[in-house]
């Protein structure tokens, strides 16, 4: 049967990579239909009931601020948040928030549901349509052919999924799912190069049966602040975790199942991420370690359900069961769902341009787990791109591409399309050459105005984004021009805050960059007495007019405050770097046309050229991250684009513009 | 990012290797003027201008020092080779004077020019005509081979041994400083700040190590003399043209005929050595040997090193014991020619002469004990150089200034741990430090950094 409607843009899967495509192309007014495996699975947190951290947290202040859904989904569903890293410098803090997992899944069917030009089905897709190398559609397991002019794939860990528990495997795309068996297949009639990864999650444990008495609680910060630039505050309940430990006896459980663990009696072939392993990797590869911490989360507030973060295993359920109880407060607990392993079908990303659609087929867009990557905030900022850049290439425009100066989005996306990956790939910020730059904070500051330009974010938001950019620079503005008087109290206060005395006046800004002096410090200095220079005619000493304007400020926001604080207090630290950025963009400006064919380039050796050919760099930048593309070889390169350039345009001088 | 794609203000040395009259410092580059006005005191005053030759002198603006009368032009973009505002200074010839001013400019913020970065930049800045793009990537490959084979010599090898270490050093303090950032909430034990400081304190004394050895590899650029002293006809002529393998000095059996002082320059493993035969050294009445037998004194004394050669196979006389007195102080080596006649010299007045010097037997007729002596000047010639940096000299100037660089980002980051920044600070300092010596070492990316936290450190859940 053939569907009536053609799409603009067909999504196929609804975790987190595919609710934003969706989201994103229907947002911006194109006609959008997402097919799912199971209409009651939107948006579910498959692994631990967890967003943000470290990296992850950034990509989600990033998705917020180009118009994605995931943080304001968290900030309405979290019942724990917390700031990793506070006492680290502003770069290299994380937000990081527990959510209720129902309730997070069912919020994100509600708004999927109730979006304008958003059609959503349940449907098992077995083929991509492709006339002419152009995708046209994708037909599902009973038959039915719907059309739309791109398709954006978000199949998870659903192609080929094979699920195991010792040494008992069966098809599966996540626990209680079922497997998506023949897209890969056709994926692979298309041309694409298929690979094979492996990643797992823990058990679930039933909260009646575990004594929390004696573990130590975790509480999120007070109060929680919120993912997305838009949330006001957070009001609803916080719980806490709850910490224990495994030991000795454990570890010797684990190593009395490892003959019936799939993963080390080579059953298992898929690569598994390194920095999410399983308990009995952990034990195997670190033997001398004693313990390892386990974080007990609740997966939500009307469940019993209890996550062990830290026990992931695909060890035979006797032994889930037995290394559970030999931990300490999970003495008589319950396992209520058995950890597990998946093994799963993804295509290496070296296929996609940046802008996430295949070099193969037009109109054909991958996001998520099957790029190789792994985490939710990590697919969900693909799918969010891939969404984007699906309905501007209906609309026929040019595709939004983040640079690595612009975001962990930009980051991410580049390392996968230029490198590759051969495990997982999970952001981290030691990724991020521009850190310092690339700021939770200064999210907004760097992505608003382009999801602005796209449609995705609102007027009221932008509205406020827009204030908040002119307190700042006013508030900046203000900072430099107003002097602090040499007064007593001015030096008592200094001195009391561990500060030196000022001899002469300084201006805020140059107080601000004491390490020692904070914002809020500046305001308690605006607060001092301060009498007039010359005291005025009737003898009163009235408050400043001081060198400047403003003294006291207006109250700005605690945001805006923030953003002073940083711009000014790292500033030096900052400049290095956007000097860093600026070279870079210039060879990220270097565009290499799609055109060129890398074997009319003299002297490149046949390594190069190959590795050339296969990726496409869109400029010099890109060749240059490209692995074993060396110093002489973009030297030649240069060379050569230059010399046909200058043919071409009859002598003229200058890079080709994209 | 590789250092190809900076547009910053580049310089080398533009004229060859070696002796010669004239040395030229070329710079490229929009810092070009600014550079060369810190380091050229010119005579007269005003704005400069293209195409004109400017008269004064190179000074260290550090201290104050002149370091040579020079001639300077600058060529104002795009009226010049590079299309860049090109500034040349003309110096006097000789391979100390001109690589003391390539310093100067490094020193003041140039950078030392790739291979065939100025011809590359005339052509992408449109100088160079189509015709010759195929020349210019035949210039970079090539140059690109050359820089590759080097690396196999022998020093460059042990030099990237060395900085491997130092990579190796600066990637694990890297590796624990990432993994502190990127995993608050595991329970990894990190290498303490003492032991970063540590860590750091030893790669930034090798590094300084290695950076003075510079000014001692100055023997490799600038080579060393040697004058070849003893009485007359004891074969100082013929050892002259052994060792230069060629007819140089005129040889006869009639004592005292080098009259004035011949010099010749060689090279030994790598070591310059300008080489000079004087005149047989003994009390004379022949006016003309006497100021031969001056100026050979003169010589003697300018010289880094002897060769003091004697007459195997006749006893010693007055005129070698008064010379072993002058020798006294100086470097020597003594060599007893004529091995191929019975040896008439006793061992105890062999130790007499030689010392606390090497001492070599040869002959200049059989060509015998050659190679000794050739292995005795070169050690000589290295001998007390290179003890702060492992007995491993650095040559180039290209290498001192990436190791500078090094240098001065390790430092900072010791700074910043010692003020105790958070970790995203400092850490910007240890990736320049690796980036610095990337260029030798090869790039340390995010991954390697990565692989190794995950093999040192239990991380996940």
């Amino acid at each position: 049967m053939k569907d009536s409607k053609i799409y603009d843009v067909i999504v196929i899967g609804s975790g987190h990579a595919g609710c934003e495509a969706s989201l994103a192309a229907a947002r911006v007014g194109l006609s959008t239909l997402c097919l799912t495996i199971n209409l009651d699975t939107i948006g579910l947190m498959s692994c631990n009931p967890a967003i943000g951290g470290l990296a992850k947290g950034h990509l989600v202040k990033e998705i917020d601020a180009l118009g994605g859904e995931m943080a304001k989904n968290t900030d309405a569903t979290g019942i724990q948040f917390r700031i990793l890293n506070a006492s680290k410098g502003p770069a290299v803090r994380g937000s990081r928030a527990q959510a209720d997992r129902t309730l997070y899944k069912n919020r994100m069917k509600t708004v999927m549901e109730s979006q304008p030009n958003l059609d959503v089905k349940q449907g098992i897709v077995d083929d991509i349509l492709v006339e002419e190398g152009h995708v046209v559609g994708v037909r599902s397991n009973i038959g039915v052919e719907y059309y739309g002019k791109s398709v954006v794939i978000t199949s998870g860990t659903f192609m080929k999924g094979l699920i195991h528990v010792g040494l008992v495997n069966y098809a599966g795309g996540r626990s209680g799912d079922l497997p998506s068996e023949k897209l890969s297949d056709s994926l692979r009639n298309l041309g694409f190069e298929i690979g094979r990864l492996k990643t797992g999650t823990c058990p679930r444990l039933d909260a009646k049966t575990i004594d929390f008495s004696n573990l130590i609680p975790q509480h999120g910060d007070e109060p929680p602040a919120p993912f997305s630039f838009s949330t006001k505050e957070i009001t609803q309940r916080q719980v806490p975790c709850y910490i224990t430990y495994t030991n000795e006896e454990t570890h010797n459980i684990i190593r009395s199942g490892l003959d019936r663990s799939p993963l080390y009696s080579g059953v298992i072939q898929g690569v598994g991420p390194r920095y999410c392993p399983s308990i009995e990797d952990k034990i195997v590869r670190f033997p001398d370690k004693i313990r390892h911490q386990i974080f007990l989360e609740p997966e939500g507030y009307a469940t019993q359900e209890i996550y062990p973060n830290g026990l992931s295993t695909s060890l035979p359920y006797d032994i889930q069961l037995k290394l559970v109880r030999s931990i300490p407060g999970l003495e008589k607990a319950e396992i209520m769902r058995p950890g597990y392993a998946i093994e799963y079908d993804f295509a290496s990303p070296t296929q996609l341009k940046p802008s996430l659609e295949t070099k193969m087929v037009k109109g054909l867009f991958f996001a998520g787990q099957i790029n190789g990557t792994s985490g939710y905030e990590e697919a969900a900022a693909q799918g969010l791109i891939a969404g984007i850049n699906a309905a501007l290439f209906v609309k026929e425009e040019e595709p939004l591409i983040i640079d690595r100066s612009e975001g962990y989005i930009g980051v991410m996306i580049d390392d996968l399309v230029t490198k590759g990956t051969s495990e997982p790939y999970r952001m981290f910020t030691s990724r991020a050459e521009y850190r310092l730059h690339l700021r939770e904070d200064n999210a907004d500051l760097r992505l608003r105005e382009k999801g602005y330009s796209i449609g995705l974010v609102s007027e009221d938001d932008y509205r406020a984004f827009t204030e908040k950019k002119r307190e700042i620079e006013a508030e900046m503005e203000r900072l430099k021009t107003v002097k602090v008087p040499v007064t007593a109290e001015v030096n008592s206060k200094l001195e009391s805050l561990n500060s030196v005395r000022i001899v002469e006046p300084i201006t805020l800004e140059n107080l601000l960059k004491r390490p020692e002096i904070r914002y809020k410090y500046l305001m308690e200095i605006a607060e001092l007495p301060h009498p007039h220079p010359d005291p005025l005619p009737d003898g009163e000493g009235k408050l400043p007019p001081l060198q400047g304007e403003g003294w006291g400020g207006d109250g700005v926001s605690k945001a805006v405050a923030e953003q002073v604080e940083i711009q000014i207090k790292y500033q030096g630290y900052i400049d290095r770097q956007m000097e860093q950025v600026e070279r870079f963009r210039k060879t990220e400006k270097m565009r290499i046309p799609d055109d060129l064919d890398y074997s009319e380039v003299p002297s490149l050796s046949r390594e190069v050229r190959d590795k050339l050919s296969k990726i496409r760099p869109l400029s010099i930048g890109q060749a240059s991250r490209i692995s074993g593309i060396t110093p002489a070889a973009l030297s030649i390169l240069m060379v050569y684009l230059k010399g046909r350039n200058r043919k071409q345009n009859g002598g003229a001088v200058g890079w080709i513009k994209a | 990012m590789p250092k190809i794609f900076e547009y910053d203000t580049i310089a080398a040395v533009a004229t060859p290797t070696g002796e010669g009259g004239i040395g030229i410092i070329r710079l490229s580059g929009p810092d070009s003027i600014g550079i060369a006005e810190k380091i050229f005191k010119r005579k007269s005053s005003g704005p400069w201008e293209s195409y004109r030759l400017y008269y004064g002198h190179v000074v260290d603006p550090g201290n104050g020092e002149v370091i040579d009368e020079a001639l300077c032009v600058l060529m104002k973009g795009p009226r010049s080779y590079t299309r860049e505002d090109v500034f040349e200074i003309h110096c006097h010839g000789g391979s100390l004077v001109t690589q003391r001013v390539l310093e100067l400019v490094l020193r003041e913020g140039a950078r030392p020019a790739e291979p065939g970065e100025f011809t590359k930049r005339a052509f992408l800045n449109g100088r160079i005509d189509l015709t010759q793009a195929e020349a210019v990537i035949d210039l970079i490959r090539a140059k690109g081979q050359a820089g590759h084979s080097a690396a196999a010599d022998q020093l460059a090898g042990r030099l990237y041994s060395k900085l491997t270490e130092v990579k190796d050093r600066l990637s694990s303090v890297l590796a624990h400083s990432e993994a502190y950032i990127d995993f608050p909430e595991e329970e990894i034990e990190l290498s303490t700040r003492d032991q970063f400081l540590n860590a750091l304190s030893d790669v930034a004394a090798l590094l300084k190590g290695l950076i003075s050895s510079y000014d001692e590899g100055r023997v490799y650029r600038d080579g060393l003399s040697l004058v070849i002293v003893g009485r007359p006809n004891v074969g100082k002529s013929s050892l002259l043209n052994l060792l230069l393998r060629e007819k140089r000095a005129i040889v006869t059996s009639v004592p005292g005929t080098t009259r004035d002082v011949i010099e010749e320059y060689m090279n030994i493993r790598g070591v310059p050595l300008r080489l000079a035969d004087t005149a047989g050294i003994r009390e004379t009445e022949d006016l003309v040997e006497i100021e031969g037998v001056k100026l050979a004194r003169e010589v003697l004394k300018r010289a880094d090193i002897a060769l003091f050669v004697v007459d195997g196979s006749r006893p010693l006389t007055d005129d070698e014991w008064t010379l072993a007195e002058e020798l006294k102080g100086k470097k020597y080596i003594l060599i007893m020619n004529k091995s191929d006649l019975p040896n008439a010299l006793r061992d105890e007045d062999i130790s007499k002469l030689r010392g606390e010097m090497q001492a070599v037997s040869i002959s200049t007729i059989t060509g015998e004990g050659i190679e000794a002596l050739n292995d005795a000047i070169f050690k000589e010639a290295l001998r007390g150089k290179n003890e702060a940096s492992g007995g491993l000299v650095i040559t180039r100037a290209r290498h001192r200034d990436t190791l500078q660089k090094a240098l001065d980002s390790v430092s900072s980051s010791m700074e910043g741990i010692r003020g105790s920044l958070s970790p995203e600070f400092y850490t910007v300092d240890l990736r320049a430090a690796l980036n610095a010596i990337r260029d030798i070492v090869g790039e340390t990316t995010p991954d390697d950094i990565l692989d190794r936290i995950f093999s040192e450190f239990c991380i996940g859940k």
